[in-house]
């Protein structure tokens, strides 16, 4: 992995010393997506499945009269797949694609809170050792014991849009 | 309820004035005699002007009036009309349209070039350059007397006199007195009526029509009488002067002129007005959006109502199913209003390939003739707008590709003109828009080259001709050997082929060498609610578009055992090829005993899906699929159930594409 990749990616917090972010399990990792993607977070809905779609958008799911794709990071991280609970939620974002707003469903196991990351707490994705693929990660911050995951989400779509 | 933006207003208007223009422009051209369409040019150059001077644009009112006072010398006769000049004006017209969208832009160096075109062209003719002269020479100065009133409620009406006598002042020396003897007391006075007429004397070398002019918008309800008092003129203004300080009354008796006139002679002029105004008094100008959203409404209407429907159907209440049933067939009227609110006429598109092909026979030297049929059909405004480009794209085609050179033509045996024709019509749920050419064809032998040295297909492969033609669809294909301005860089083609993709219509080519090619396209008539059968495959539910679907039946256990090698039923007679959903979809449940069988069509092509259950026909209101999902060629969209559930709609065109492929594939195998 080049230099640039092991910087902080300037994007994500663009100068600024915070993040306002909402964090939520996924296969017993934490993750965090900032606050102003998040659309709404919904209780389960029934899917509807899209026969001939990628796994990672294998479904669709009603959406205040939208039709809009569910989205399973698990996928994308090679996690294992868990049964929904009582806890699980679906978290609506809306992120930008070729240009163009996309509304998207995040299947998630819960969602705990709205919180803020601090710039001095994150880390760079380190480029070995670990399971993900690190240009899906933008960065790791500490809380406690634990990392939180803020992952890319553009390069996650994106790299399933391009696949088509 | 806000009020609509002025600006954006005018801009509307403007656009459709300048249209007005343009067509006038072009009929023009082809007869250059005609004087109602030199008319009606300069009534749209003088409205554009004097809307655009009200609201602002003052670059644009400035530039109009030169195009303006070319077209009033056109029309007096002064010069005759031109093919160089109806080009400059076209030009100019474009820059009027720059001047509206940008009136901020600089624009000066561009009008400039253009005026002085239009000045030649105008200067150019014989007979223009004698009336220049003789106007520079210092023409006849006229003394008219006028006396004028205006409706009682023409201020309540947003009509203000003032200017009116501001801009006779402009057009000469000019006394103005007004009558005040129509004036009530003042317990009688109501403030916003006008009591006051005028009684003005102006001296000036402008014709008797630039005085009509001033009152060219309120001539209709104005009370004007003017009265022509012949000047002894002109070669010496010294005694040109002389008069004009006290009029000479005995002038007053030439017998010609000096008929007074009540509402003014030229019946040319305000006839179209009048009927313009009666048209404006019944259509409502409603923007875009605004239909959009209602449309939305509709659609969550329908949606309601179908979950209604279900609840209805499955309760015992009869006076539950009664209204039920009363609102089903309400919004179905609704939903049906609604559409025909959204359709437009294909005018407006094929008026723009007047332009188009107006400019590409000056660009190519070709003659081109463009003859458009079916402009009335009717097409869903957002259809429209889309295809704008595909057809912009396959005209310019045609002239570049399609038409030879007027020698090659004259060689060929045929006229010199090269035709092309632009047709519309509708056919069931779609309407069909023809582009069709008498030129050279598609030669086949060169697109075979150009995909096989491309690598589109593989050498000797064996295609149809359709199959070949479509493959001129594909991204970086030309053939043009010289890259023109026009077309030949390879881009465009498969931009046709994605609109009209993404509009859920067809492309299809026919083509005879020597004789002219044939593109037409099939587009379903609205994207935004179709009727459909809704079907299950599995546990998922799916929409078919009914107008489609051409019967229902019932797949025999027989058929169904003897169709797992061959895909076939065999339906009066014919075979018809048929694709397992389950399959297709991978539903891994068991089939339901009792296989039904929806037949479906595009055109002659015919191909049967097989599905466990046929639930029954449901109006669907059309939601696009996410960007995420456009890899999925199968769906063409997804619609709300009434239970809320999604159900994904089977993109016809595409299943049977894929059944004419496994039919292919079987006859192939043997």
């Amino acid at each position: 992995m080049s230099e640039a990749v092991r910087k902080m990616p300037e994007e994500l917090w663009g100068g600024r010393e915070e993040l306002e972010v909402l964090t939520f399990d996924i296969a017993g990792e934490m993750f965090a997506l900032e606050a102003f993607i998040v659309q709404e977070i919904l209780d389960l809905l029934p899917e509807t499945s899209v026969p001939g779609a990628k796994a990672f958008v294998g479904a669709v799911i009603n959406f205040r009269g939208k039709v809009i794709p569910l989205a399973d990071i698990r996928l994308a991280f090679g996690m294992e797949a868990t049964k929904p609970t009582i806890d699980s939620r679906i978290i609506v974002i809306e992120i930008e694609i070729d240009d163009e707003p996309v509304l998207a469903g995040i299947r998630t196991d819960k969602v705990h809170e709205v919180t803020t990351l601090l710039r001095t707490a994150g880390e760079p994705p380190p480029s070995v050792g670990m399971r993900w693929r690190p240009d899906f990660i933008d960065c790791l911050v500490k809380r406690g014991t634990e990392f939180i995951i803020v992952p890319n989400l553009q390069a996650i779509f994106s790299a399933q849009h391009a696949h088509a | 309820m806000s009020f609509p933006d002025p600006i954006a207003v005018f801009r509307t208007e403007a656009a459709e004035l300048l249209e007005q223009i343009e067509a006038g422009l072009l009929d023009l051209n082809v007869n250059l005699g005609d004087k109602d369409q030199v008319d009606a040019v300069f009534r749209g150059l003088h409205t554009l002007k004097g809307s655009g001077a009200m609201f602002g644009f003052e670059a644009l009112a400035a530039f109009t009036h030169h195009c303006e006072t070319a077209f009033d010398r056109v029309r007096k006769g002064e010069v005759p009309a031109t093919q160089a000049l109806v080009t400059a004006v076209l030009e100019a017209k474009d820059h009027m349209r720059a001047l509206v969208e940008t009136p901020t832009g600089d624009h000066e160096a561009v009008g400039e070039t253009l005026l002085a075109n239009l000045r030649r062209a105008v200067d150019g003719s014989g007979s223009g350059s004698n009336g220049a002269a003789a106007e520079e020479a210092g023409p006849a100065q006229t003394l008219y007397k006028m006396h004028f009133s205006l409706p009682q409620n023409a201020m309540a009406n947003g009509t203000n006199p003032l200017p009116l006598l501001d801009e006779l002042r402009e057009l000469g020396e000019c006394r103005i007195v007004a009558d005040r003897s129509n004036i009530p007391a003042l317990d009688t006075l109501f403030p916003t009526d006008l009591h006051i007429s005028w009684d003005v004397e102006l001296l000036t070398t402008q014709p008797r029509s630039a005085i009509e002019d001033v009152f060219i918008f309120v001539m209709d309800e104005m009370e004007l009488t003017i009265e022509t008092v012949e000047v002894p003129a002109a070669a010496k203004p010294a005694t040109a002067k002389a008069p004009a300080a006290e009029p000479a009354k005995a002038a007053a008796a030439e017998p010609v002129a000096a008929k007074p006139v009540a509402t003014p002679a030229p019946a040319a002029a305000p006839a179209p007005t009048d009927a313009k105004a009666a048209k404006a008094a019944e259509n409502v100008r409603v923007p875009a959006e605004k239909l959009d959203e209602l449309m939305d409404r509709v659609g969550e209407l329908v949606i309601a109502q179908s979950r209604l429907s279900q609840l209805a159907g499955g309760s015992g209440d009869l006076q539950l199913r009664a209204v039920s049933e009363d609102v089903e067939r309400l919004s179905g009227e609704l939903r049906d209003t609604m559409m025909v609110l959204r359709m437009v006429p294909v005018t407006h598109l094929f008026s723009r390939f007047r332009r188009l092909v107006h400019d590409l026979a000056h660009e190519t030297g070709k003659a081109i003739e463009l003859v458009t049929e079916g402009e009335t059909t009717e097409v869903d405004k957002s259809v429209i707008e889309r295809l704008a480009d595909p057809l912009v794209h396959l005209v310019r085609n045609s002239c570049d590709h399609g038409l030879e050179t007027p020698e090659q033509r004259l060689a060929a045996g045929k006229p010199e003109a090269g035709k092309i024709m632009l047709s519309a019509r509708q056919q069931a749920g779609e309407v069909i828009i023809t582009i069709k050419d008498d030129g050279r064809g598609i030669d086949k032998d060169r697109v075979r080259a150009k995909a096989e040295s491309s690598g589109l297909i593989g050498a000797n492969a064996n295609l149809t001709d359709q199959e070949l033609y479509q493959l001129i669809f594909q991204p970086g294909f030309s053939t043009a050997q010289t890259v023109t301005n026009l077309s030949g860089r390879g881009v465009g083609m498969d931009v046709v082929k994605r609109t009209i993709d993404a509009l859920r219509g067809t492309i299809n080519v026919t083509s005879h060498p020597g004789k002219g090619s044939e593109i037409s396209l099939a587009i379903p008539l609205t994207l935004a609610i179709i009727d459909g059968l809704l079907v299950r495959v599995g546990s998922g539910r799916y929409v078919i578009p009914l107008s489609a679907v051409e019967e229902c039946l019932e797949l025999s256990i027989e058929e169904d055992m003897r169709s797992r090698g061959r895909s076939f039923i065999s339906l009066r007679d014919s075979l018809v090829p048929f694709l397992r959903l389950r399959d297709l979809f991978r539903t891994g449940t068991k089939p339901d005993p009792f296989q039904k069988v929806v037949v479906i069509s595009t055109g002659s092509e015919r191909v049967g899906l097989v599905v466990d259950q046929i639930i029954g026909d449901h109006q669907t209101v059309i939601k696009s699929m996410s960007k995420l999902h456009h890899d999925v060629a199968t769906f063409s969209g997804a619609t709300i159930l009434g239970d809320g559930d999604v159900a994904l709609i089977l993109d016809v065109g595409h299943l049977v594409a894929e059944g004419q492929q496994q039919e292919a594939h079987l006859r192939a195998a043997g």
